[in-house]
């Protein structure tokens, strides 16, 4: 992930220009910062479970020569990994998994890609190399055994002789990565000639499954599955692990870069709509970082607090210039005193006290849940619903996160006063719901009538609806006071003076970006050729088809209005007509000839590009058409 | 001492057997009480019939019955499962280092043909010539029928190739019309291993393994309540002897806390019967590992249902993709022609009487999913997703990994880039589950029930079938 990351800079460094060259370095330390944030927080999130696998390792590992009856049953331990459909995460839990492995339990984990193992042979070639190299790479001796071995046999029988020579009784870990791409058959027969084996041979699967465990019955029939003795192991859902990578890495104070909620949204619907990866997520944040490093000369204050003063105080006279375009600063300064507002736009020195003051205020204001605002009708209905015991765990976590900010003291105070109510109120509400109780048992005696329990059931609704208890009363009092302290305090981070310091607001670059369209920009390439092109002459209006354009623009256009199936000769005319448009009217026929054998081979070098992009193929029904690929035929 | 014994009519072998009192003794151990016709085939002392074919069903005791008498009469035999031979070259390597050491197998040139082999094994053979029968067995010999199309005649008949006192043992659960190669070729003889039956043997053969803590009355008794429940089911002697051991310590459990004597086998039955059938129905299909069995009987916790492998069927999709995975469904299972009519807005009218075609009729559950080409399933995507969506990358990426999870099919080759066509393949059951989560949208509901609503009861049909053909497999 970090890779893919330091890649995608060296271009982005090396074209951005002059007047953001002083912040590479400090957008360099921010990504790293990213980096280094969200690898050990996902290697936290899979430690649960790894630990747990590799538990199992060592238990079937130890047990293999105590367990005398279950050898006879030759059932090979095998774990069953669930890792969800988000495909491109699954590389590094593997590779945790690995190491774990590698570190705690057995030096013999072979893991294997459906990819690479079209075939048994291939599959037991694969696990050969895997194990007899790392010998190799050890113990210079046994070289000469191996080349022997290589040279002769790829088999399960050939790794035994060699699991011999090694004399530790540690178990042979097999981690398939990607079990539902494997042949069925493949994985079957190696499942059987590995049981041959036990005794001599403590295997011990890893099935990394995307999709569920049935998948395991769906690939294998009940004589393989016999064979195997399966335990099932989760990895965290793929919500849960966002959300904490959310916490680490959004709704941190320590990180002074931002996302503004649409930028957010953007890349949460990718995650949710597209491809469920976190991984892919995290580089959607490093990408929209590099963009406002490159792209927000003023990004050199988004830094740390102490850094950010720093800078403030050597402003250059051009980004003081900078800060008063920016549209929110203009809104700020609209609304002070009229003689402030000359000062503000005159002064630089001012500026750049006014922007050390706000430079506190912003970072207190980011310091407070931003992502509430966004969801704040929502959160405020579940508050409503909410039972007494969650309203003060809520609460107490509240005054417990104000407590470590030491600012809102007054806050503070009213909160635990709201606390101590409600916990105060425990016996009356206990007593109210037994009383509650009482009257619902005393129904259940009434029952014969249906409709004297009608009666009953509507009085009963009625009654509830009048008499609220003492604790709802209070809950909607809490739930009052803190909307009232949300509305003062967390107005939306938009509206707030130098906002576009810190926040990443062009969601639109960022989904051009990460959520790409070849098609329609193959499309816009080929009608607006200006687009890509830049070139003055290739301006045209919409429904015209200029003579200047590429050839292959040319022939893309006619062959929007063409049907299923497309005449080569007609087109060819088309084609000459449109060239031709463009020499002068008076040229005789004679000069038209002599260019016709060129502008053929031009035409028939652009349905070939056509051909190979994909928009038409050479058909069998008629000989001298082209049948369409795309849609808006017929 | 000679016995006779008649050989289905092929011909009588007259057994020259010094040593069978050690035979007797070693059949009845290892449990195979009417196994004695193979050992007729296994004569040492003349050129033997150049081939057998033994057939049976799983765990009946072919390759145990033909491993322990060449172990116990120290025969020359080369054991190879045909499964662990991915070439042909491999089970030459393996007879000949079995017969001549590996030296004489290291000569074998890289890819070695049948003619390689037969070259070897005579030179090898002349330098040291048999004293006695060589055994050639091939377990799950029907592997071979997908190896090179001349090996299997060739082996029938190797001892004439190689001019050598070899036999070739076929050990096999499929029977011997399976494997004839049309050409025809050398007849083996064959011998069948019926199924162990279940009043005689399989309590016999199950009782061997009692506990030394318990009479062996009891485990017998054990023995035929846990058949009473399984041999309905299963009559794999491997499979059984596994459950026996697994269920027995629930089925002393009253013995152990003095509720019941050896003697009271009613109440002892009514304590493990459920138990059992519980067992029929989560480890014996495996859905519970066995490790985890034996987990919850010590626990003791009836209350702690284990979560059983097919419990976890739902699958978190991204939200496109469950878009995606029913308008495959829908494209794989409504003829194209009605199309126009599901999703188009102003279809116009189509008369309802011979709307559908007969054959039409007849169930799409029943032929299984048919191939649809990518824009089909695209159309049917715009038309059924709420929102409008752009055709990016991702959502055509998904497609392929949809593929790779399995819950689509691409038909035809990988490589097609022009118009690829996809199946989709997954069950009625998982559509609606992902669909009842999606939709928002009233519109989905109506269509997918109305293109469902043809088929549901043909699909009932096919559930009780299916049904009806599983439980014929297990009679």
């Amino acid at each position: 992930m970090f890779n893919a990351a330091e890649m995608s800079e060296i271009p982005l460094t090396s074209s951005v220009s002059k007047g953001c060259f002083v912040f590479k370095s400090a957008s360099k330390k921010r990504k790293r910062h990213v980096g280094v944030e969200v690898l050990p927080s996902l290697h936290q999130l899979n430690k649960k479970v790894l630990d747990s696998l590799a538990e199992f390792i060592k238990k079937h590992g130890l047990g293999c020569s105590s367990d005398n009856w279950r050898q006879r049953a030759r059932e090979t331990p095998t774990a069953a990994l669930m890792l969800g459909v988000n495909v491109p995460d699954h590389a590094m839990t593997f590779r945790s998994l690995c190491n774990l492995l590698q570190d705690s339990v057995t030096p013999f984990v072979v893991s294997v890609h459906a990819k690479e193992c079209a075939a048994v042979k291939l599959l037991i070639q694969k696990v050969l190399e895997q194990l007899m190299g790392r010998g190799v790479s050890v113990d210079e001796e046994q070289e000469d055994d191996t080349a022997l071995l290589q040279r002769t046999q790829c088999t399960i029988s050939a790794l035994c002789q060699w699991y011999k020579t090694v004399t530790k009784s540690l178990p042979v870990v097999v981690i398939f990565k990607d079990f539902e791409a494997f042949n069925s058959q493949v994985l079957q027969d190696f499942i059987l000639i590995c049981s041959r084996y036990t005794q001599e041979l403590p295997f011990i699967f890893i099935f990394g499954i995307a999709t569920s465990p049935s998948a395991i019955q769906h690939r294998l029939p009940h004589s393989v599955s016999s064979l195997l003795c399966i335990e099932v192991f989760h990895s965290l859902s793929r919500t849960q692990h966002l959300a904490s990578v959310f916490d680490k890495l959004i709704l941190n104070s320590q990180f002074p870069f931002k996302l503004s909620s649409r930028v957010i949204q953007v890349l949460v619907g990718i995650f949710l709509y597209h491809d469920f990866s976190v991984q892919n997520f995290v580089k959607g944040l490093q990408f929209s970082m590099l963009e406002h490093f490159k792209s927000q000369p003023l990004s050199m204050l988004c830094c740390q607090k102490q850094e950010a003063l720093l800078s403030a105080k050597t402003l250059s006279k051009k980004n003081v210039e900078r800060i008063r375009h920016l549209p929110s600063f203009m809104r700020y300064v609209e609304t002070q005193e009229p003689q402030e507002q000359v000062q503000l736009l005159t002064n630089d020195e001012h500026v750049k006290v006014t922007l050390l003051f706000h430079n506190k205020l912003h970072v207190s204001c980011i310091e407070k849940n931003l992502w509430e605002t966004e969801e704040y009708d929502s959160a405020l209905q579940l508050l409503r619903i909410l039972a007494k015991d969650e309203l003060v765990a809520a609460l107490r976590k509240c005054a417990e996160i104000l407590k470590s900010t030491k600012i809102l003291q007054n806050v503070l105070q009213q909160l635990e006063d709201f606390i101590g109510r409600l916990e105060a109120l425990e016996g009356v509400s206990s007593e109210d719901s037994s009383g509650n109780g009482i009257i619902s048992g005393k129904m259940e005696y009434q029952r014969t009538d249906l409709f004297q329990l009608q009666k009953t059931l509507l009085e009963k609704e009625s009654r509830r609806t009048k008499r609220m208890n003492p604790y709802e009363v209070l809950r909607s009092q809490v739930i009052e006071f803190i909307d009232s302290l949300v509305r003062e305090y967390l107005t939306p981070a938009e509206l707030q003076p130098l906002n576009e310091v810190c926040y990443y607001s062009s969601s639109g670059v960022l989904r051009q970006r990460l959520n790409v369209t070849p098609r329609t920009s193959i499309q816009a390439a080929l009608s607006h050729p200006f687009y890509y092109l830049q070139n003055e002459s290739l301006k045209t209006d919409a429904g015209t088809i200029s003579s200047a354009a590429p050839d292959l623009c040319i022939v893309y256009k006619l062959h929007l209005e063409c049907g299923r199936l497309i005449n080569l000769y007609d087109w060819l005319e088309a084609f000459l007509t449109v060239m031709s448009a463009a020499e002068d009217q008076d040229t005789n026929s004679e000069e038209c000839g002599k260019y016709d054998s060129l502008k053929h081979a031009r035409f028939i070098q652009a349905v070939s590009e056509m051909e190979f992009l994909g928009f038409i193929k050479s058909t069998k029904q008629k000989t001298d058409h082209v049948a369409r690929l795309t849609w808006g035929g017929c | 001492m000679k016995i006779h014994i008649c050989l289905t009519g092929i011909k009588t072998i007259i057994l020259d057997c010094n040593n069978i009192s050690q035979y007797s003794v070693f059949l009845i151990n290892s449990a195979l009480m009417n196994r004695r016709d193979i050992m007729s085939a296994v004569n040492p002392d003349q050129y033997s019939y150049p081939s057998v074919f033994i057939y049976g069903h799983r765990a009946t005791g072919k390759s145990h019955v033909v491993l322990s008498i060449m172990k116990d009469l120290e025969l020359p035999h080369a054991s190879v499962d045909c499964v662990e031979c991915v070439s042909s070259g491999l089970l030459f390597h393996q007879v000949l280092s079995a017969f001549f050491g590996p030296d004489a197998a290291a000569l074998l040139p890289r890819c070695p043909s049948l003619s390689d082999f037969v070259r070897l094994y005579k030179q090898m053979s002349s330098n040291s010539p048999a004293t006695q029968t060589r055994y050639i067995i091939l377990d799950r010999a029907e592997r071979m029928r997908d190896m090179d199309f001349s090996l299997l005649p060739a082996l029938l008949r190797l001892q004439e190739l190689v001019n050598d006192n070899v036999t070739v043992i076929l050990l096999s659960e499929i029977v011997w019309e399976k494997f004839r190669p049309n050409t025809g070729c050398f007849e083996p003889l064959l011998f069948h291993f019926p199924d162990y039956s279940k009043g005689k043997s399989l309590v016999q053969i199950l009782s061997w393994d009692h506990h030394p803590s318990y009479t062996p009355e009891l485990y017998a008794s054990y023995i035929n309540i846990l058949l009473g429940v399984f041999f309905s089911v299963c009559r794999d002697l491997r499979e059984l002897r596994h459950l026996a051991v697994l269920n027995f310590s629930k089925f002393c459990e009253p013995l152990e806390k003095g509720e019941a004597k050896e003697s009271d086998i009613h109440k002892l039955w009514k304590n493990i019967e459920p138990h059992l059938q519980r067992a029929m129905q989560t480890v014996y299909l495996r859905e519970v590992s066995s490790v985890q069995w034996e987990q919850q009987q010590m626990d003791e916790k009836e209350a702690t249902t284990l979560r059983v492998l097919s419990a976890h069927a739902h699958i978190e999709l991204p939200y496109y993709s469950k878009f995606l995975l029913i308008a495959a469904y829908l494209a794989s299972f409504n003829p194209a022609r009605t199309d126009r009519r599901f999703f188009l807005k102003s279809h116009g009218k189509i008369r309802k009487t011979n709307f559908l075609k007969k054959h039409e009729k007849t169930s799409n559950h029943l032929l299984g999913p048919k191939p649809f080409p990518l824009d089909r399933l695209m159309a049917i995507f715009y038309s059924v997703v709420d929102s409008r969506v752009a055709p990016t990358a991702s959502v055509f990426s998904q497609i392929s990994s949809l593929v790779t999870l399995q819950l689509l099919s691409q038909v035809g080759h990988d490589d097609q880039l022009d118009s690829p066509k996809y199946k989709c393949s997954v069950s009625l059951d998982f559509i609606l589950a992902i669909s009842r989560c999606v939709c928002v949208c009233v519109r989905l509901l109506d269509l997918l029930a109305l293109s469902l609503v043809i088929q549901s009861q043909v699909v009932r049909q096919e559930r009780s079938l299916f049904t009806a053909v599983s439980n014929l497999h297990l009679l």
